[in-house]
């Protein structure tokens, strides 16, 4: 058995509160002030661990996933593993030269040209001028911006600027690669191609790869085990789908059934009129790709609401809206009395994309009475009919109605058509 | 493949005490290091009109203004050399420094993004300051190379001339870039702490320069306080610069060695403190 690539024993962050952020020197100098006329008291200031006694091993060639939640401190962990900062306590034992990526296109300048960026943003990567220029056309075929290499970036698309940040990243060659939600660059075509070489770089040449992602479909298809992380504890390196149930069970542990009543992400011009008590999934205690599903709101109206609607969505973790569905399509509209209502929301086929979606949720009609955005971060997984979900397909899929008519001498085509 | 993995085993550990200076990294990262001389170089002037030129022009306009303000209308005594060519000089000697100084000191602030996003020696950046400034440096050295030239053949006016010391002109400018590098770490450190000090930088260099003997030389202190004006650790290199570029110049070997101790000190504090904040700066900004 080889030695470990990375070996991660017992570390701790911690963050002294009160500290984060930058003091002033006036502060400062009061709280000296204070203290040399015997008046004050240090101010006990709190303190935030964000990992606590962390240890795994990664074996030199494995691709590992860590994942958890917001603040679970995957960031942290990444942090300290890329000596952007430095650990509180424990050790850290790393074999093989570390490339980092916590963010594409980090100190890209405007002003230079594509060209001249690919060799910055390579230095600043770690590699050297040589490197760089072995890679140099293989890089800009990569981004697809031959046209635009002498142009400086900043009048490059956004879109432009991430495919030639990401392609310098995708020809790094360290032994160990560190990756951040990388994957959430580009339109959804960039993104497969992105996905793409990072299963090359991680099967190709063995290297060690350490990737997190809110996306459980990559997670799936790159990784060969996952570190889960929750509230700065870590367990694992654990098999994909027990690391995948055990976060999404303690990210889920009743997010299918919500009490929103004291929720304070509700807003609304009249709020006074209703509030929305309750919010869950009946259909099963979970959403599928291509399933049915149900979404059931308990309302409680104070005053009468006439040509009421019920409004929900579901937006991608970047934010945008990606699914709308609201119950006045077809002008069709509810009267509500004050008192107590259970609504619910049916669709016989639920087209999102597998992976995880906010649900936003409004009551409206004659006026905005109900508004809560970010309601639920629900994840809708893929169903076991579902051979295709990492396609790569973005945002909704649906299947069409299709009518396949031969051509004058062409054999029918066999079309399996469910619909008998 | 163990083998030659097994070259860069790294081991991370908390540190608290004052930290090493990596200069393996340092190597490692040469590469960076020229590409950031570079950048500094080429994204500063890609947008304006005069480009490089701006180097000539903003020592040439100040020493105009200090002939008419401090020459004509003020009427301190230039020892005995064209004005002109007194204040080139003197700024010659104190810009490499100042700029130096400026720059070095805004490096964790200004590149807290980048620190926060990947590694690699932080000690790359102000060592890409003072080695661009040597580009600013040279340009300027040739400006004053003209006039020196204008003023010596065409003009006949006083009698100057370049010394055999100017031998030691490469320390010099060594000793500049140390002393800013030192000082600017210092204060890079300081500000990572208290951003308030971000607004003192530029204003204590402005007083600092006041401080210097770029307008007021030396001479002109009366003898028994020349020591207070050499507390100041630019006094003795602005006044080497004018001796061995002009041939009068306030030199004092006593003055001189205090300040290169000064320069040696300032260096390895502003290394040492330094150190110990970078390695966890990114949590407080």
């Amino acid at each position: 058995m080889s030695r470990p690539a990375i070996e991660v024993r017992n570390v701790s962050k911690v963050y002294q509160l009160g500290t984060i952020g930058a003091t002033s020197l006036k502060e400062e100098l009061g709280r000296f002030w204070d203290r040399a006329r015997g008046r004050a008291q240090a101010v006990k200031t709190g303190e935030f661990v964000a990992l606590r006694d962390v240890s795994f091993d990664v074996q030199p060639g494995q691709v590992i996933g860590i994942i958890g939640r917001n603040g679970a401190g995957k960031s942290t962990l990444l942090k300290i593993l890329s000596r952007i900062t430095q650990q509180t306590r424990g050790e850290i034992t790393i074999r093989g030269r570390v490339g980092s990526l916590l963010e594409v296109g980090t100190g890209f300048h405007p002003d230079l040209t594509g060209r001249e960026n690919v060799f910055l943003n390579g230095a600043i990567l770690g590699m050297s001028k040589a490197e760089i220029r072995a890679k140099f056309d293989e890089i800009v075929a990569f981004a697809e911006i031959e046209k635009f290499i002498d142009t400086p970036v900043k009048r490059y698309s956004s879109g432009m600027y991430v495919r030639l940040a990401f392609a310098v990243a995708a020809h790094l060659e360290p032994e160990i690669l560190i990756l951040d939600e990388v994957l959430a660059v580009g339109d959804q075509q960039f993104q497969r191609k992105c996905l793409g070489k990072m299963q090359e770089i991680s099967t190709g040449d063995g290297r060690t790869i350490l990737f997190v992602s809110h996306s459980m479909a990559a997670i799936r298809r790159l990784c060969q085990k996952c570190v889960v992380l929750r509230n700065g504890e870590a367990t694992g390196p654990l098999d994909i789908e027990p690391a995948i149930e055990l976060y999404t069970e303690n990210l889920t542990e009743s997010v299918y059934d919500l009490d929103v009543s004291q929720s304070k992400r509700s807003w609304g011009a009249e709020a006074r009129v209703c509030r929305m008590t309750r919010l869950r999934v009946v259909s099963s205690n979970f959403l599928a790709f291509g399933k049915p599903f149900e979404i059931e709101v308990h309302l409680e109206c104070y005053r009468p609401i006439t040509k009421g609607l019920l409004g929900m969505a579901f937006n991608t973790v970047e934010g945008t809206r990606i699914l709308t569905l609201d119950s006045d399509v077809n002008d069709r509209t509810f009267d509500l009395q004050p008192g107590k209502y259970v609504l619910r929301a049916r669709m016989e086929n639920m087209p999102l994309h597998p992976g995880f979606y906010n649900f936003c949720i409004s009551v409206g009609g004659g006026g905005h009475f109900f508004d809560m955005l970010d309601a639920a971060l629900w994840e809708v997984k893929t169903s076991d009919e579902d051979r295709w979900s990492d396609r790569g397909a973005g945002g909704c899929r649906i299947e069409p109605e299709l009518c396949i008519t031969p051509e004058s001498g062409t054999a029918p085509a066999v079309y399996d058509s469910r619909s008998a | 493949m163990q083998n030659e993995t097994a070259d860069f085993e790294v081991t991370l550990r908390p540190t608290t005490g004052w930290l090493q200076i990596e200069l393996a990294g340092i190597w490692h990262y040469r590469d960076l290091l020229s590409l950031l001389v570079w950048r500094d170089f080429v994204a500063k002037y890609k947008q304006t009109i005069l480009g490089p030129l701006w180097f000539i022009l903003q020592p040439l306009l100040m020493s105009v203004v200090f002939t008419i303000i401090f020459g004509k209308v003020a009427n301190i005594p230039t020892d005995g050399l064209p004005p002109l060519l007194f204040y080139l000089c003197g700024q010659l000697g104190w810009n490499y420094f100042s700029q130096n100084f400026s720059a070095s000191s805004a490096t964790l602030v200004n590149n807290a993004g980048l620190f926060s996003k990947v590694y690699f020696p932080r000690l790359v950046v102000p060592l890409s300051n003072v080695i661009s400034n040597l580009l600013t440096f040279f340009i300027q050295g040739a400006t004053f190379a003209a006039f020196y030239i204008f003023y010596k053949y065409a003009v006949h006016q006083g009698s100057f001339g370049v010394t055999w010391h100017i031998v030691f002109l490469p320390l010099l400018v060594l000793q500049s870039a140390l002393l800013s590098l030192g000082l600017g770490l210092l204060m890079s450190a300081l500000t990572a702490k208290y951003r308030d000090l971000i607004h003192l930088t530029p204003l204590l260099i402005q007083l600092w320069m006041y401080a210097t003997p770029v307008i007021i030389p030396l001479s002109q202190f009366p003898k028994e306080w020349r020591w207070v004006v050499a507390l100041n650790p630019m006094t003795s290199i602005v006044e080497s610069f004018r001796l061995m570029l002009l041939g009068t110049g306030t030199v004092e070997p006593l003055y001189l060695v205090f300040s290169i101790l000064f320069t040696l000190v300032s260096l390895v504090a502003g290394l040492l403190l330094f150190g110990k904040v970078e390695k966890t700066f990114v949590d407080t900004v």
